[in-house]
């Protein structure tokens, strides 16, 4: 047996090396694990010492595997509705049987009202997008679907940043090297920024949380924005306490200083940034090649050359200038000749910029952050004088419909101050070697709709710059809207895969359970039956992370997850898809699941069978999912020229895309819909700032709360009240209270704790309770502790994107008064 | 009592935690329920939180990982030169197993440590 560095469970345990990605933790993975397995069943799972991404670490979700795997509750039959929809009375079916169903029905649903009449949905999604799209894409739908309202988790920040930047940035923890933080290359942070996250709480976000903890032991100091107290914020050098959904203010703030103290990296602004590109002060728009000259393209900027004094010619398709080396002024007002012989004044983007950060002067940021100046002063100046420094961002910040500004201004944040791709700072993540199996924001993968032709039937593509260019999804709001009008065609059918929508990720879920039933057709692909799956016509039981082969190339590692053991009657979310998109496209690509991971992992010179040997690959220094400085380099760009692979070549401060979609290209703060400043009628029935959506160290968002031990660490749904406030409401620690808005209200055991501040409730999410009885109108008790009924959908931003679900307004009472 | 004491066997080994860097993760916990499959409600240890506003206004949350009376110290592991089930896993790599003498040397390598002695 090959050494594992572990001590195997007892003499007859065979050892299986795999990488986690759901379902079993939840999280977004890429730990590797050892699986022990005895006479086929898993009897011990625990961390690779040898993986260099948990180095033999592993957190209490994936070690409870073996409650999850065996759990009794676990569906192992096909099941088909017998009653009415909610009603909780099911027939075990074979799989044949429920795929010749499937194929009856959704078969006929194409056949009268067209292939996009179907949608696919999913919650967290992990190794289940690229499966999940390869059945849409095969049926012929577009209409893939993350339940969140305003797509708000994750997407909308990548989407953001490439909107600027043409890539993705995540912080530098050394996750490209194999020796890691010893490795020469690398330098440790000195300035950590942890904004809005309880990172080391399941690691949501495809980052372990505990690197940060790893990087603070070896120097590492943190600036933590944070309206709760928090492990970070307990040990942070400058905890910025802001109010719940004005990160944007506050990034804003940053920006004031750095420009006004100068702080900025000067040399970067110049060339790799669009600081120089003149503005037209009669449009307002950014001035174009096509304005100057008749042959001029559209694609192409225009700089003042300040030797020459003349306008010049930026060549976007080159990165570069059209000919000779200007020097492009920064500042300045310029009178430009247009091809008609007119003149125009113009200025540079930069003074556009800091015109705009001009109106963030510290008072303002403080009356609206309600963090104290000096503070904001302080921290900013450690950030911009730390170098490397570095930015990892949460959840809060999808939490706005003022999302894109506000990612717009943080990307400036580490791109200004010189932080982007250097060790230790905020560095591009791209798939392992250019693997990509489905589409994410951005990037195109081997699973593709059949033709771009059915792509503009996508719900909602027509009206949302985002989802035309990065979003290869459908609006989740506007996909509920259509399910009642019909308009502009009807949803016909439904396929939820491993996401609770009623439970955990739609928000006004009853408005949700209303539309499964104009639905006429249901499928739900679970592990467990949850309060969702109850609304379908058949449920396909699925398996584990443990129980499948599968691969993955989101960033790095390449890896593969290596099938441990099997459990009776189920089967994987890849094994599924596959085998329907068969049926449903005779003409499929692939011939079997290992061509299919061929196809994927092409780029790597690897074939399926060689990587599982593996388990795990880095990209080595030289490729472009390898850091660093490849924008120098020019590994960002198809041609190979330094730049970006942005519209222009340029990190652009001043979005061209934005300004293309009529949306305000410059990062800027936007208050939130609910707040006690932008609905002070609100806030006089319902004084308390409601926010929602922290994790818990047990669960990942609504799974879990069937896992004895898991449950045992976080028992009941809380809501966070500060003593005071508690106090004042009458409330005694652990009692029962009612949380209330205009929507609805719901009720949640007080935990009186300073980890909030009194003006504010931090209210657990995701909870039903798998214990009670699941029939209707209990629901597994799903209308009882469901916060998400007082989170509205319809909220995002001109955008199609974020949803305000940490800053909205409530009221708290006794249940008994 | 001073002759039935030297009867029990002496404790040689325990845990030593750096509570500093103890996140709350509880992934200790639940290692230690796996390794020993504990019935729901036992463990080997628990973890508990602190917290208080400090005299200087600053409010500060602190975690302290308590080895219980189940705890064995893993030594059907620990025998064969592997580190008990917490101490492998724990997420932010602030536990260490030893003997006592060598983890009482580093104790004072720096503020916020703790060494159990469970057995
Ligand atoms: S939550 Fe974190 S520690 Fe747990 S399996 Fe996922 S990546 Fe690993
Ligand atoms: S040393 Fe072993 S028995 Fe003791 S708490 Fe840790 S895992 Fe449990
Ligand atoms: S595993 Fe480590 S960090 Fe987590 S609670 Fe236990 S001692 Fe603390």
């Amino acid at each position: 047996m090959a050494d594992y560095n572990v001590k195997p469970r007892s003499r007859d345990t065979e050892i299986v090396r795999s990488t986690v990605w759901s379902a079993g933790p939840g999280c977004h993975g890429t730990c590797g694990v050892l699986a022990h397995i005895r006479k086929g069943k898993l009897v011990k799972i625990e961390g690779d010492p040898e993986h260099p991404w948990n180095q033999g670490r592993l957190c209490a979700r994936c070690l409870a595997m073996t409650q999850y795997a065996y759990h009794p509750d676990r569906l192992t039959r096909p099941l088909k509705r017998t009653g009415e929809r909610g009603e909780g009375k099911w027939q075990e079916i074979s799989w044949d049987e429920a795929y010749d169903l499937i194929e009856n029905r959704m078969g006929k649903i194409r056949e009268a009202f067209g292939a996009e009449s179907v949608v696919f949905s999913m919650g967290t999604g992990r190794d289940i997008s690229s499966w999940l799209c390869m059945l849409a894409y095969a049926y012929g739908s577009p209409n893939v679907m993350f339940a969140m309202s305003g797509n708000a988790c994750y997407s909308p920040r990548i989407a953001a940043v490439e909107t600027v930047l043409g890539d993705y940035c995540v912080p530098d923890a050394a996750q490209w090297l194999e020796r890691r933080y010893e490795d020469p290359k690398y330098r440790i942070p000195k300035c950590l920024v942890i904004w809005g996250y309880n990172i080391p709480n399941t690691c949501p976000d495809n980052i372990f949380g505990h690197w940060f903890i790893d990087l603070m032991k070896r120097g590492a100091e943190i600036i933590c924005m944070d309206p709760r107290l928090t492990w970070f914020s307990s040990r942070a050098k400058h905890w910025l306490r802001l109010r719940p959904g004005t990160d944007g203010a506050l990034a804003m703030g940053f920006l004031h200083v750095i420009i006004q103290e100068g702080l900025y990296d000067q040399r970067f602004v110049e060339k790799w940034t669009n600081a120089p590109f003149l503005v037209s002060k009669d449009t307002g728009k950014l001035l174009r090649a096509s304005d100057i000259t008749e042959d001029g393209s559209r694609e192409n900027f225009v700089v003042w050359d300040s030797n020459g004094d003349k306008a010049v010619v930026w060549d976007s398709g080159k990165a570069d200038y059209i000919s000779s080396q200007p020097k492009a002024a920064l500042k300045g007002t310029f009178s430009v000749e247009l091809r008609d012989k007119s003149r125009i004044e113009c200025r540079t983007v930069w003074d556009a910029f800091c015109e705009e950060v001009d109106k963030y002067p510290l008072e303002r940021v403080e009356e609206i952050t309600r963090v104290p100046k000096r503070e904001i002063r302080a921290a900013a100046r450690f950030y911009a004088e730390s170098k490397p420094a570095s930015i990892h961002w949460g959840l809060p910040i999808d939490s706005t419909p003022g999302i894109t500004p506000t990612a717009q201004a943080i990307t400036a944040l580490w791109c200004l101050t010189g932080n982007l791709e250097i060790p230790g700072g905020n560095v591009v993540a791209r798939n392992a070697f250019e693997c990509v199996s489905y589409a994410l924001p951005g990037a195109e993968g081997v699973i593709r709709l059949a033709s771009k032709e059915a792509d503009r039937k996508r719900i909602s593509v027509d009206k949302y710059g985002p989802f035309r260019k990065f979003i290869w999804r459908a609006q989740t709001d506007t996909v509920l809207d259509q399910i009642f009008t019909g308009k502009p065609y009807p949803v016909k059918g439904l396929w939820m895969q491993t996401g609770n929508i009623i439970a955990g990720i739609g928000f006004e879920p009853k408005k949700w359970k209303e539309a499964f039933k104009k639905v006429d057709f249901i499928v739900a692909v679970d592990l467990f039956m949850t309060p969702t799956t109850q609304y379908a016509d058949v449920i396909l039981p699925a398996a584990t992370f443990l129980e499948k082969d599968s691969v993955r190339s989101w960033w790095v590692p390449l890896q593969s997850i290596n099938k441990a053991m099997s459990v009776e009657g189920c089967k994987s979310d890849l094994e599924i898809n596959f085998e329907l998109a068969k049926r449903f496209d005779p003409n499929l690509r692939w011939d079997s699941v290992e061509e299919l991971f061929d196809d994927i992992l092409k780029n790597s010179g690897m074939t399926y069978k060689e990587l599982q040997e593996k388990v795990w690959a880095l990209p080595p220094e030289g490729n472009s999912s390898a850091p660093y400085f490849r924008h120098e380099k020019g590994l960002l760009r198809k041609d190979g020229r330094p730049g970006f692979s942005t519209p222009s070549g340029k990190m652009e401060i001043y979005s061209s895309l934005r300004e293309e979609w009529n949306l305000e290209p410059l990062p800027h703060y936007e208050e939130p819909p609910f707040t006690a400043v932008s609905r002070p009628d609100l806030a006089e029935k319902y004084p308390l700032i409601l926010s929602t959506g922290r994790r818990s160290f047990a669960f990942f968002n609504a799974e879990h709360r069937n896992i004895p031990w898991l449950r045992e660490l976080d028992p009941d749904p809380t809501v966070e009240i500060h003593p005071d406030t508690a106090r004042s409401l009458g409330i005694s620690d652990g009692e029962w209270v009612w949380v209330e808005n205009w929507l609805d209200k719901q009720k949640f055991k007080a935990k009186l704790t300073i980890a909030v501040q009194p003006q504010m409730v931090m209210v657990a999410h995701g909870w039903w309770f798998p214990e009670e009885e699941g029939a209707e109108p209990s629901l597994f008790g799903a209308w009882k502790s469901n916060i998400n009924q007082l989170i509205p959908m319809g909220s995002q931003g001109k955008d199609g994107l974020g949803s305000p679900l940490k800053n909205l307004l409530c009221k708290v009472y006794k249940v008994h008064a | 009592m001073k002759s039935m004491d030297n009867k029990k066997k002496k404790p040689e080994f325990g845990l030593l935690i750096d509570y500093e860097y103890c996140t709350g993760c509880h992934t200790c916990e639940v290692a230690c329920a796996q390794e020993y499959t504990h019935k729901t409600g036992i463990r080997g240890i628990k973890v508990f939180e602190v917290e208080q506003t400090l005299p200087n206004g600053k409010e500060y949350l602190t975690y302290f990982p308590f080895p219980t009376e189940a705890c064995l110290l893993c030594p059907h592991l620990t025998k064969e030169g592997f580190e008990p089930a917490c101490v492998k896993h724990c997420m932010a790599a602030c536990m260490k197993y030893g003997r006592i003498e060598d983890l009482a040397k580093e104790v004072g390598r720096k503020p916020r440590m703790v060494l159990w002695v469970p057995r």
